[in-house]
């Protein structure tokens, strides 16, 4: 059988003023935390684990794990830190859910923090979206003159704060613990894991970080049970999930699904690649994950499966690149991004991406010398598992799947440019005549 | 106290403090930021956002004001103000056009608006035109690759655009007229004024807009066409005042 779309999170974005608490509660808003609030901590842990929801955010690790690792309470502060640092190139789901429902979230927020036993959370969104920041301060203090947030919260004596936190710039602070060095108003580096911040994470103290998109499908799994989000997905990947397309793809977009559906399928309710196009390579989850092609089009997309097929699920940012893309011109410029945002702390990572970046530009020149294949292979296997936090591993995922499934690309680039081979105006959007002379003059 | 600072690099001279009604409203604010946070350390972030809303950039009195407030050395401050992309060491324009070139939207198209807004400006990356009107950035991925080639105008989504487009957008920026993000505002703020909202001082603009843009929506318009929706709740029958089932597609 074919798998149909299952809005949840996304079911009442089309409707007016989505964004405001009135609407929210209009469509069932609530009614998750009302239950929740009438239910045992210790319960809602064990059905959020039941539900086996995992963190959407890249990783995929178990919700209800995740919040079961707090030690137990010694009377001292617990924190939930929403991560809304949303930056993983093709990544473009939270930022969205936050401009049209970001009470889902601030539901989602009280439930988890009654469950785990916070009275302070925190929301850090990336700088770069001020919109969305709007949106989120509105909710919250809509929130607040509600009752949903504050003292004595719909009567029950239990009290939750929410502060919204904006960052200044930087995708390393979506790193979980780099994200709490910048919340503590540091330079956001990663720390040493272990002790993991269920532990020691803001200030020192237990601390749950989850995702936005988690968050968002708490209140949900309160409202239907474990078994109704169980009842989506597939055995180990369960539940519904954003799907972001984007890319030469007809209909790019939000397309909210089960889990397991795969790309075919997802295209087909895109309306294709673009017209006149095929399929040349896609991610599966983000610039992180390693590239899939046209092969792995009906790997179902679930945590299990893409990682069998030599991927991961990531955040299923699922980034579309037709037959015009040259994938030495893509990856390029996906290490540039690595480099620009390596924060600089450990060697394999800082070094790395700069000497990826040296050898790429000059094969996407067609001014490659011989060994940069074998140079950029052994420079990934340098990075891949000796980098401090998962930005180096991430780093090479393309340059290590480029050179797998398209190494002929870059061979080329010992001699030819990827700009002859691939001219950047078939694959833009709009017909334009590039100037040859103009340098992109960047900051990489 | 100081005069309006002015230059970026060589010979480039900073105010070295806040006259005092200045400083009043920003002991003020500052002590509103501080309030948020169990430490007061966490403020530092937004304060620096604040000294942007000030002076539209890091300034040196920003930096020693920070550390004040905060009990921190000034070289504390600015080992964490250099770190992020967002605080400017030079007097910013009053609009950040920012050009997303990471790997999809250079794709579509992005190295092409790049390009036409370098030769339609005449400046380069973070760079600022001679009227101060805008300061050039190549950005890295935004979040919203469904709507590529995307720029950002002071943070606000300019979706889908083209060479063209963006040209007229700069342009309408240099005149002063008013420029409506896709999805945003009504109108773009100044870069101080946005900055204050990242302060955490809301500008009541959060209703203005629309909820989403059409890629945002795509997926539930599919599926609305086939009928398509999850399984129920289940606790849509003991509907109260609230309203509707919860879980029908519309």
């Amino acid at each position: 059988m074919t798998t149909t779309l299952t809005p949840v999170l996304s079911a009442s974005w089309d409707a007016d003023h989505s964004w405001s608490l009135s609407s929210y509660e209009a469509t069932g808003g609530y009614r998750g935390l009302r239950k929740a609030l009438t239910m045992e901590p210790a319960d809602l842990i064990a059905m959020v684990k039941e539900s086996g929801l995992r963190g959407r955010g890249g990783a995929g690790f178990p919700a209800g794990m995740k919040w079961s690792f707090l030690p137990a309470p010694d009377g001292g502060p617990r924190y939930l830190v929403v991560n809304a640092d949303e930056s993983e190139p093709g990544t473009c789901k939270d930022i969205p859910l936050i401009m049209a429902s970001p009470q889902s979230l601030i539901e989602g927020m009280v439930i988890t923090s009654f469950a785990i036993g916070c009275h302070h959370a925190f929301v850090y969104i990336r700088g770069e979206v001020l919109h969305a920041t709007r949106r989120l301060q509105l909710a919250v203090a809509q929130a607040y003159e509600a009752g949903f947030l504050g003292k004595n919260i719909l009567g029950t004596g239990f009290d939750l704060e929410i502060t919204v936190h904006v960052g200044a710039g930087a995708y390393i602070c979506g790193e979980e613990t780099a994200l709490l060095d910048s919340l503590e108003g540091l330079r956001g580096q990663p720390r040493l894991k272990p002790p993991f911040p269920a532990v020691a994470g803001l200030y020192a103290r237990p601390t749950v970080v989850n995702n936005v998109e988690t968050i968002a499908s708490v209140p949900g799994i309160v409202r239907g049970g474990a078994s109704w989000f169980a009842a989506m997905g597939t055995e180990r990947s369960q539940g519904h999930g954003l799907f972001s397309l984007s890319g030469h793809v007809e209909r790019p977009g939000q397309y909210e699904a089960p889990l397991g559906i795969t790309l075919r399928e997802l295209l087909e309710m895109a309306g294709g690649v673009r017209k006149g196009h095929q399929l040349k390579f896609w991610t599966p989850g983000g610039s992180s994950t390693p590239i899939f092609t046209a092969e792995h089009l009906d790997v179902p997309l679930d945590y299990e499966s893409v990682g069998k097929a030599g991927s991961m699920l990531g955040t299923r940012a699922l980034q579309i690149f037709d037959e015009t893309v040259s994938v030495v011109r893509a990856v390029t410029r996906w290490l540039e991004f690595y480099k620009h945002e390596s924060c600089g702390k450990c060697t394999p990572c800082r070094e790395g991406t700069y000497w990826l970046v040296a050898v790429l530009k000059r094969l996407e020149a067609g001014e490659g010398q011989p060994g940069d294949l074998e140079v950029l292979a052994d420079t990934s296997d340098n990075i891949l598992g000796r980098a401090f936090c998962p930005l180096g591993d991430g780093a090479v995922s393309p340059v290590q799947s480029g050179l797998k499934y398209f190494r002929e690309e870059f061979e080329a680039g010992l001699h030819t440019p990827a700009d002859v081979l691939f001219p950047p105006e078939k694959s833009s959007l709009f017909d334009y005549t590039p100037r040859s002379s103009a340098q992109l003059a960047g900051v990489h | 106290m100081g005069t309006e600072p002015v230059g970026r690099t060589l010979g480039q001279t900073h105010a070295t403090g806040y006259d005092d009604a200045t400083r009043e409203r920003l002991v003020a604010d500052a002590a509103a930021i501080i309030a948020r946070y169990p430490r007061q350390q966490s403020a530092l972030l937004p304060l620096l956002h604040l000294v942007q809303s000030e002076d539209g950039y890091v300034s040196p009195r920003g930096i020693t004001f920070a550390a004040e407030t905060l009990g921190l050395t000034t070289a504390e401050v600015s080992a964490v103000a250099t770190f992020y992309t967002q605080y400017k060491r030079h007097p910013n324009g009053t609009y950040t056009v920012g050009v997303c070139t990471t790997a999809l939207c250079a794709v579509m198209g992005g190295d092409a608006i790049w390009e036409e807004l370098v030769e339609h400006l005449g400046i380069g990356n973070d760079e600022t035109t001679a009227d101060g009107a805008i300061t050039l950035e190549r950005v890295e991925c935004n979040a919203a690759c469904d709507y590529a080639p995307v720029v950002m105008v002071n943070w606000e989504f300019f979706d889908n655009q083209t060479p063209t487009s963006a040209a007229r957008l700069a342009d309408d920026l240099r005149a002063g007229r008013p420029v409506t993000p896709t999805r945003g505002a009504d109108t773009v703020v100044t870069f101080k004024d946005m900055s204050r909202v990242l302060a955490g001082f809301p500008d009541g603009r959060a209703d203005e807009g629309g909820a989403a843009g059409p890629a945002t929506l795509a997926g539930l318009r599919v599926a609305h066409e086939h009928g398509w929706a999850a399984a129920p709740f289940g606790d849509e029958a003991h509907d109260g005042a609230e309203g509707t089932a919860g879980k029908v597609a519309k």
